[in-house]
């Protein structure tokens, strides 16, 4: 069928007719700001961007066809680990829930409760990560490094957990590898307690600086249907007003048993849906999930991770569907299987390739130096956007 | 509306456009819809006041073995907070599925997708070209009975 | 001083020449200073420590390490670069803020040229540094470098003119060009300092000439010229080895010249603060350089601290807020100064 392939009808760049004040320029692959390898097309009249058209696949790592030949279920989790490998834990903990279902299996409560607080947890990984390469995007580079002190606190109590500081193998189908170290819960209450502060500190410093909002209010706005059309997700979604989380609305763990609220864009410094909308979404949603950790770990019940880990996982034929909702959005796992125990498919539709499809969307008329603004606020991983 | 009732409007109204349903698969009930009208259940699963199916969550591609491609949409309400799947299959002969990007544009980029690794054509999608592999691969990386090509452009493939 | 060499060596060339070497004997191991305090303060600013090992204590000798390394450094020219551009722009923009120098007086004995039209003159000649820059960006055949090159050349263009204004309304105080009588006006105690003279014109003033001089420098908050995450490193991307070491030195050099002639036109320069205590011509060097880095540190700490406007918002900043202000400044001062006739 190769040679049927239908030749291109809208092409980029390349066989374009370009007017003649018009210039084509690649915000390359390896690029300061382009948050891993992506390359950007832009088709700019001096400095307005009149397209974007973005190319990706350069971080392509074939993870679906890995999984087609695994020999097992559990062994796909390292490879999971490493789409989204800023926020590692969010992607096991959405492949588990998927086998689980899949399998029915119904893992202890200590279990699930560990699980929502290395999510949580990974959250504000995340999140720290967003913020701080935002602000070196619009220019401001101190917050990085108070971004990425923070984290460390974070990646600290992740290695005395199960050993690893960013790709974790630490959910597993069934349970967790490791249970939590010693004095886990005051380590916890001490992250807690010490983040909080840090979090009005990045206020201070970023959010209402008003270099900063002159630079992020009222660009790439993206309206609440066109958001929805485009399927984004996560603060992309919310920040466009549309009140969606899967913590909320399609609850999956335990997370119906927290007390936390979903932090929408309002338009507050702009119009609704505009970059500062999106990157007020994240810092309010780090200090929730400071809440919901505070509030799992005082709730955490005894008992063995790993009693419920299968020894042999050989799912019944039949597919399934679950999403969860990970830092960048969210991410969904569509497991087919066959009987046997290798899985038959397995599909990953990631936040970020979605969110990112809508970046033409929300580039009309805007500057180059918007769109650096519009891109972080998007908050891309490219290992996720190629698989 | 539960899956039966989805199934029993999708009947009612496209009758044999609708192949195969299982309403009792778990853990999602399903649909198989044929190929060539999928753009036009879709619409109406996306602007009809009972359905408002607003997002489509995952489109996959499939490679069923045998010769047989597919693609499985995932789609739901926000509103109505109901879900449902629809398959369509198709042959390696000719694998036309119509495009759904008029309906949800998000399916722009899965279709590229689904079409880059399993060679899917979908009619009436404005811009079907190679999304994650390089624009002049050949060959469909997903499907089963790929073969990794021994040179790219002069460079070595499997290493 | 100069009358001192040429009794010591009754040869004047050689005198002239002396007197010319002695600002380079000081932006050269001030370029290479300043690199090392940039360092030191965004490290600290940034809770890390900055360079700690070379050279022994707090990593002093950092600067000398990277020159040397730039040094030997293999001189790469993109093939399709405007080769004679390419070579000559980086040497532009170093003479054109070292040119400066030449009419900047380091203490009551020094100046290098003592013409009495010296604030025209740096005015004048600080400019070749656009030309630099426009060289660079274009003949680096790059499409970035080209913005950036013409982003720094807008932006330098439109900010000359509040620094103008700026330097006007100081001009008509004291009705001189010449810096050394600028410096003369302002001794005694610091109360004497034109900052604080025709309160609030001279004041704002000073405020306008600062802000405008980040831009003439292309420091944050306007640093989009070199904007490191739009522009990769803007019109000094394709630049390696000596050539940018060239470049970045005179980003330094740059940044002391402005802030010389802040302190000069508003600190009251080589001027001790305490009137008479601790004032003559050693100690005008000292006061000089010491008011000087003051405005360097805090250019350095408004870098770490404030984000990037974007060029059409630095554009609405420098004609829509500065020049206006600088107007009423330039007004406000001229009936001040007439009303004391």
């Amino acid at each position: 069928m190769e040679e049927t392939m239908t030749q291109p009808t809208k092409v980029a760049g390349f066989g374009r007719t370009l007017k003649s004040e018009e210039m084509v320029i690649s915000m390359g692959p390896q690029h300061p700001s382009t948050h891993g390898v992506l390359r950007l097309e832009l088709v700019v009249d001096g400095e307005i961007v009149v397209d974007v058209i973005p190319h990706i696949g350069y971080l392509h790592r074939c993870f679906e066809k890995h999984c087609e030949h695994m020999t097992n279920y559990q062994q796909v989790i390292p490879y999971a680990d490493r789409m989204d490998y800023v926020a590692a834990m969010s992607n096991e903990f959405g492949y588990v829930v998927a086998c689980e279902k899949l399998l029915k299996i119904k893992v202890p409560e200590r279990v699930e409760y560990i699980r929502v607080i290395m999510a949580e947890f990974s959250r504000i990984v995340s999140h720290l990560i967003a913020i701080g390469t935002y602000g070196m995007d619009i220019g401001a580079f101190t917050p990085f490094l108070y971004c990425m002190r923070d984290r460390e606190r974070v990646l600290d109590i992740f290695e005395q957990t199960c050993g690893a500081r960013l790709l974790y193998n630490y959910m597993w189908i069934g349970g967790l590898s490791h249970d939590v170290p010693g004095n886990f819960s005051g380590k916890v209450k001490d992250f807690c307690r010490y983040f909080r502060p840090k979090i009005r500190e990045l206020n201070d410093l970023l959010s209402y600086n008003k270099i900063f909002i002159k630079r992020t209010a009222n660009v790439g706005v993206l309206p609440a249907d066109v958001a929805l059309n485009y399927a984004v997700s996560g603060p992309v979604l919310r920040g466009s007003g549309v009140a969606w989380d899967l913590r909320k609305n399609d609850p999956y763990s335990v997370y119906d048993r927290f007390d936390f609220e979903i932090p929408v864009g309002k338009g507050l410094k702009g119009t609704v849906g505009d970059c500062w909308d999106r990157y007020m979404v994240r810092i309010h949603e780090m200090e929730q999930s400071v809440n919901i950790i505070e509030q799992a770990v005082d709730k955490l019940p005894a008992g063995d991770v790993a009693s419920a880990i299968p020894k042999r996982i050989r799912p019944d034929a039949g597919d399934v569907y679950v999403r969860t909702e990970t830092p960048k959005g969210e991410l969904g796992y569509y497991i087919v299987s066959d009987g046997t125990a290798t899985p038959f498919r397995v599909k990953v539709k990631s936040p970020c390739f979605v969110n990112l499809s809508a970046l033409p969307a929300m580039c009309r008329g805007a500057m180059i130096a918007d769109i650096v603004a519009v891109l972080g606020s998007i908050d891309i991983v490219l290992g996720e956007v190629d698989r | 509306m539960t899956a039966q009732e989805i199934v029993d409007s999708l009947k009612a109204r496209f009758g044999d456009a609708v192949l195969e349903a299982k309403v009792d698969a778990f853990p999602d009930p399903w649909v198989k819809i044929a190929p060539a009208s999928l753009r036009e259940v879709c619409l109406f699963l996306r602007d009809d006041g009972g359905m408002l199916f607003d997002v489509l969550m995952c489109l996959s591609g499939m490679d069923y073995r045998g010769g047989k491609l597919g693609v499985v949409y995932h789609i739901d309400s926000t509103s109505k907070r109901h879900r449902i799947v629809l398959k369509t299959e198709v042959s390696e002969a000719d694998p036309r599925v119509s495009s759904v990007e008029s309906v949800w544009k998000t399916a722009n980029w899965h279709e590229r997708e689904a079409f880059d690794m399993y060679g899917v054509i979908f009619d009436g999608h404005p811009d079907l070209r190679r999304i994650l592999m390089p624009d002049d691969w050949q060959g469909f990386p997903l499907r089963k009975d790929y073969q990794v090509p021994e040179f790219y452009n002069g460079m070595k493939v499997p290493y | 001083m100069k009358e001192f060499l040429l009794d010591l060596l009754h040869n004047e060339p050689l005198v002239y020449t002396l007197m010319a070497i002695v600002p380079l004997v000081w932006v050269v191991p001030f370029a290479l200073f300043a690199v090392w305090w940039e360092r030191k303060i965004s490290a600290h600013m940034q809770d890390r420590l900055g360079p700690m090992r070379t050279g022994g204590y707090h990593g002093w000798a950092q600067t000398i390490a990277d020159i040397l390394k730039l040094i030997q450094k293999e001189d790469i020219i993109p093939s399709a670069a405007d080769k004679k551009l390419f070579i000559l722009a980086p040497y532009l923009v170093f003479a054109g803020s070292y040119a400066a120098y030449a009419a900047i007086p380091f203490s009551a004995a020094y100046v290098g040229s003592g013409i009495n039209i010296g604030l025209f003159y740096i005015i004048s000649i600080s400019s070749l540094v656009v030309v630099g820059l426009l060289m660079a960006g274009w003949a680096s055949n790059n499409k970035w470098s080209l913005f950036g090159a013409l982003r720094s050349a807008a932006q330098i263009v439109s900010y000359e003119i509040p620094v103008a204004l700026a330097i006007l309304a100081v001009v008509m105080v004291t009705g001189s060009f010449d810096l050394q009588e600028i410096n003369r006006q302002q001794s005694g105690w610091f109360w004497n300092w034109f900052l604080f003279q025709k309160f609030p014109f001279l004041f704002v003033g000073s405020l306008i000439y600062f802000v405008a001089s980040l831009a003439e420098v292309n420091r944050t908050p306007f640093d989009i010229p070199e904007a490191e995450s739009e522009l990769v490193a803007g019109y000094h991307t394709e630049y390696g080895g000596m050539r940018f070491a060239l470049l970045f030195l005179s980003e330094y050099a740059n940044m002391f010249a402005v802030s010389a002639i802040a302190t000069t036109l508003f600190l009251g320069g080589w001027n001790s603060p305490f009137g008479d205590w601790l004032a003559g011509p050693f100690w005008g060097v000292f006061w000089f350089l010491t008011k000087g880095m003051a405005f360097i540190f805090v250019q350095m700490w408004l870098r770490w601290t404030l984000p990037r406007l974007r060029v059409d918002q630095l554009m609405y900043v420098g004609w829509k807020v500065l020049i206006p202000f600088a107007f009423v400044v330039v007004i406000g001062v001229g009936f001040w100064v007439m009303a004391l006739r």
